[in-house]
């Protein structure tokens, strides 16, 4: 088929990507998965294939490579059926990492960006909490400036990577009395006293490891504020058009991936003297299905582009991940229907799949988000500007 | 969001052409759906301007612009709130008309195309019967050739701009044994002896005329075959996809117009105390549907890049006519509900939105045979696909009672082509040389057939080719056994074609 955003350059990254997680990965989720978290080393081989730094520049260690090999790394992560190995790399490259690239100076870039692009580090980002989500502003946990430190007290909540990781990209109140605008960006080693961790029980994503953090007086140098003070709601805001696009592209592709494995069960599987495929309402359905993804895929890939191009796609962005994970849901429900009762069995991919999917319309900005976000910009005409333009 | 795809010449068309449209037919549409007709003459002021034959040669009055051209035309039109203003250019224009510039004769073209692009004629395309909708192989309309003439008998239905149109591009059988393959179009003049019409009284579409139309001994002149007999279902096929690939941005630009006029109206309309567009269950709603409807049109723009850059994909552009078209349903619905009680009045205009997009879930093809078409090539095509995945299920075997383990490619295939090669080969030498090159790739392996010579000659080279088939080699062998119609089997997806269409439509020599 012919493609207009992807070169030969782009398929033979995702085929060497594809040979790789098909060697290293996929033989050891089920393992994994079993244990609830991933073996560090697998970060220290994904840095040693330059996989955790291909958005960020060359000048640390990156390769700096442009946006659709972001949308390849994501397709190929999702068809390795483990929403918690793809949370693990990706808070640690497309969260913590970019934060640290785009808020950092260059001693904590060498001390953290360049360790973490080779896997040598493992990053995480800490923004939700027990008492505010979607509600960034809201948050309670403080850092009180003393002398050359900040004394941090609060918790986070939700945090991927939250356990196992080295240091924490965590946002804190620097002026309690102001709401957005008293966030400021830390970045807090995980040995710092006063810091702990419990790791959370959930429904699925269970490769990765999901914690509550307490802060308790952790005294963290002034050194370690990314950026300025005060300013970090704003690059929480300025990441998140790219962080919606990428759970875009997680929730388009794990439902192609969805679809492509029930095709072939549905080829072999038989009933009432021949293959399941030759039922005409399944065909139907797997016609709708088929076209939600090829719309969304289009939708996303266009959006890149104009992204790509410059564009600020805040609305675009939201309105992808609220359609992209929506249609994961629908997808993967839908297509373990289609395996009957072995749909419901851990020996076939789809069991995991309905699990690890229903995090999508959560993560990252639930759905009723998304839709506040594009009404008030359809309604009220609310524009958001690009972040960078606030920066002092 | 901005566009790739438009660019400043064509936003300075919009421009123009939406305004013309705002003064010279907006202000008349009511009227003209309660007369259940539009006059003549808006189609003479829109060619008088230029906005027709956009795509058409100059030679014949056109402009010869680029397809995003008829892409603004098309959401312009769409814009308007009025299915059946649409229809009667987009049937002229993009259904019908495009059959003579493709396939017919000079002589055909000179009569017929001048009069399309001015404005002065209007067309039809008649492939419909009471007894045969998508199931165009099966209609029972007869031409029989006598002397210089064709006598035409049968009747045909639903057919938009019937009444008052001037001419008609009929599908009719020349050889009722053939199948498909029996096929022709005609050109037959709507006041020619022998053809009455009876005008349909419709849901919606109102101010657009949708025939009945019965030939009784009608003497058409041999002269008026578009193209070769026996090729119309060819010729069908092939027209099919310009024909979704009008109706879906105009039916995404009228879901935007839905849209807008309720933003308008939520922002005006109070209850509770606060304007309706506050309250957050409605907020959302629109939250959902804009959403959805940026994501269509984004997947339409790409079918039309496509198809602008001669691709010729069945299965994207109906995926995008069956989502664009149902999604059509749910925002009129949605939409009307946020009128309320106005919703439901003639005053307002979700009221006709809401009759007129109940055709688009089955006019040119239902949404049921968008999902047959869809459904063949995701589903059908698996087996050859499963080769190129990592993925093998676990306990396929147990799955399925031990019968059969994961099938290779399709059950029916035997041997291949290197195998094959004499037996096709001489095949190909019954028949006169394509003139041109084609390979059809079975996935492992290609057959390429050169007829650029004297005689047709077969290879399994991997070269290129002037036309690429892409087909399993099960149904490569349906084909040259006269077991799979070729055209049926690009249809359904079963082959796909890349490269000049054209040469493909030769195949049918090849497979007689």
């Amino acid at each position: 088929m012919k493609s207009y955003y992807f070169t030969e350059e782009h398929n033979m990254f995702r085929q060497s990507l594809r040979d790789f997680l098909a060697k290293e990965v996929t033989p050891h989720i089920d393992e994994w998965e079993a244990k609830g978290e991933i073996p560090r080393e697998i970060f220290k081989r994904f840095g040693d294939m330059g996989y955790l730094g291909i958005a960020l520049p060359e000048a640390h260690g990156g390769t700096d490579l442009d946006y659709f090999y972001s949308i390849v790394f994501n397709e190929e992560m999702a068809r390795i059926n483990s929403g918690g190995f793809g949370a693990a790399i990706g808070a640690h490259a497309s969260l913590a990492l970019v934060h640290m690239n785009a808020e950092g100076n260059e001693a904590q870039k060498q001390k953290y960006l360049e360790p973490g692009i080779k896997g040598e580090l493992i990053g995480c980002l800490a923004i939700s909490e027990p008492f505010g989500g979607s509600d960034v502003a809201g948050m309670r946990t403080t850092a009180v400036r003393e002398g050359d430190h900040y004394i941090i007290n609060g918790s986070k909540t939700f945090i991927t990577n939250g356990v196992s990781s080295d240091f924490i990209v965590a946002a804190v109140k620097t002026n309690p009395d102001a709401k957005s605008g008293g966030i400021s960006m830390m970045v807090i080693d995980r040995d710092t006293p006063g810091v702990t961790a419990t790791k959370l029980n959930k429904l699925g994503w269970r490769a990765s490891d999901t914690g509550e953090i307490a802060f308790s007086d952790v005294k963290v140098p002034v050194t370690n504020l990314l950026g300025g003070e005060n300013q970090g709601f704003y690059y929480i805001m300025q990441h998140f058009a790219l962080e919606r696009l990428m759970l875009a592209i997680g929730g388009m592709a794990t439902a192609d991936y969805a679809l492509e494995v029930t095709l072939q069960y549905m080829n072999e599987r038989e009933a009432f003297g021949r293959k399941i495929n030759r039922f005409q309402a399944l065909r139907h359905r797997v016609a709708q299905m088929a076209s939600e993804i090829e719309m969304n895929r289009m939708f996303i890939y266009a959006i890149a582009d104009r992204y790509q191009q410059g564009d600020y796609v805040v609305k675009e962005a939201a309105m992808a991940k609220l359609l992209g994970t929506q249609l994961s849901d629908r997808v993967v429900y839908d297509c373990l229907q289609m395996f009957g009762g072995y749909g419901f069995m851990e020996d076939y991919p789809l069991a995991r799949m309905y699990r690890d999917s229903r995090l999508g319309t959560i993560g990252g900005g639930t759905s009723e988000i998304m839709c506040e976000i594009i009404s008030k910009m359809m309604i009220d005409d609310k524009a958001y500007e690009k972040a960078t333009s606030l920066k002092v | 969001m901005k566009s790739n795809h438009f660019t400043e010449e064509h936003e300075m068309f919009r421009e123009s052409l939406r305004a013309f449209l705002d003064k010279e037919a907006r202000p008349y549409i009511d009227q003209w759906e309660e007369e259940r007709r539009t006059p003549r003459d808006i189609w003479k002021k829109m060619g008088e301007q230029g906005y027709l034959g956009l795509g058409y040669p100059e030679e014949y009055g056109g402009s010869g612009l680029d397809f995003f051209y008829d892409v603004v035309f098309n959401e312009e039109i769409g814009r308007l709130n009025s299915g059946g203003f649409a229809i009667t250019q987009q049937v002229t224009q993009y259904m019908s008309s495009p059959y003579i510039l493709k396939y017919g004769s000079d002589e055909l073209k000179k009569k017929y195309l001048p009069g399309i692009i001015s404005g002065d004629l209007v067309s039809c395309i008649a492939i419909s019967e009471p007894g045969a909708g998508s199931d165009a192989a099966n209609i029972q309309t007869r031409a029989v050739r006598e002397g210089d003439h064709y006598i035409v008998n049968g009747s045909k239905t639903f057919i938009t701009n019937g009444v008052y149109g001037d001419f008609l591009v009929t599908v009719v059988k020349t050889n009722p044994e053939a199948g498909s393959a029996g096929v022709s179009m005609l050109v037959i003049d709507r006041n020619a002896e022998g053809v009455t019409a009876t005008k349909l009284k419709k849901l919606g579409w109102h101010c657009s005329d949708t025939a009945e139309l019965s030939f009784a001994d009608v003497k058409v002149p041999a002269s008026n075959l578009i193209g070769q007999e026996g090729q119309g279902f060819y010729y069908l096929m092939n027209g099919l996809q310009l024909e979704r690939l009008c109706a879906v941005p105009a039916a995404v630009s009228a879901m935007e117009n839905a849209i807008e006029v309720s933003l308008q109206y939520m922002s005006e309309r109070q209850a509770f105390g606060r304007p309706i567009n506050k309250f957050q269950v409605l907020r959302h709603r629109i939250a959902q549907m804009s959403a959805e409807v940026t994501a269509l049109k984004a997947f339409s723009y790409y079918c039309c890049q496509l198809y602008a850059d001669g691709v010729y994909d069945v299965k994207q552009c109906s995926m995008a006519k069956l989502l664009v078209t149902e999604k059509a349903e749910e925002v009129a619905t949605k939409c009307l509900q946020f009128f309320g009680g106005y919703g439901f009045m003639e005053d307002y205009p979700l009221a006709r939105m809401y009759r007129d997009v109940r055709v688009g879930t089955i006019g040119g093809g239902s949404s049921e045979i968008m999902r047959e078409i869809i459904a063949k090539i995701v589903i059908d095509s698996v087996g050859y696909k499963s080769a190129q995945t990592d993925y093998a299920p676990p306990k396929a075997k147990k799955a399925s009672n031990g019968s059969a383990p994961a099938a290779p490619a399709k059950e029916e295939s035997v041997g291949s082509a290197a195998e094959m090669l004499p037996v096709i080969q001489s095949q190909v030498e019954k028949v006169s040389a394509l003139g041109n090159t084609v390979k059809f790739n079975f996935g492992a392996e290609q057959l390429f057939i050169d007829g650029t010579g004297a005689a047709n000659t077969v290879s399994t080279d991997d070269s290129d080719a002037d036309c690429t088939v892409s087909v399993s080699f099960a149904d490569f062998q349906a084909l040259m056994q006269g077991k799979l119609n070729p055209m049926n089997a690009v249809m359904s997806g079963q082959m796909q074609i890349d490269g000049d269409m054209g040469v493909a439509m030769k195949l049918q020599s090849l497979f007689g």
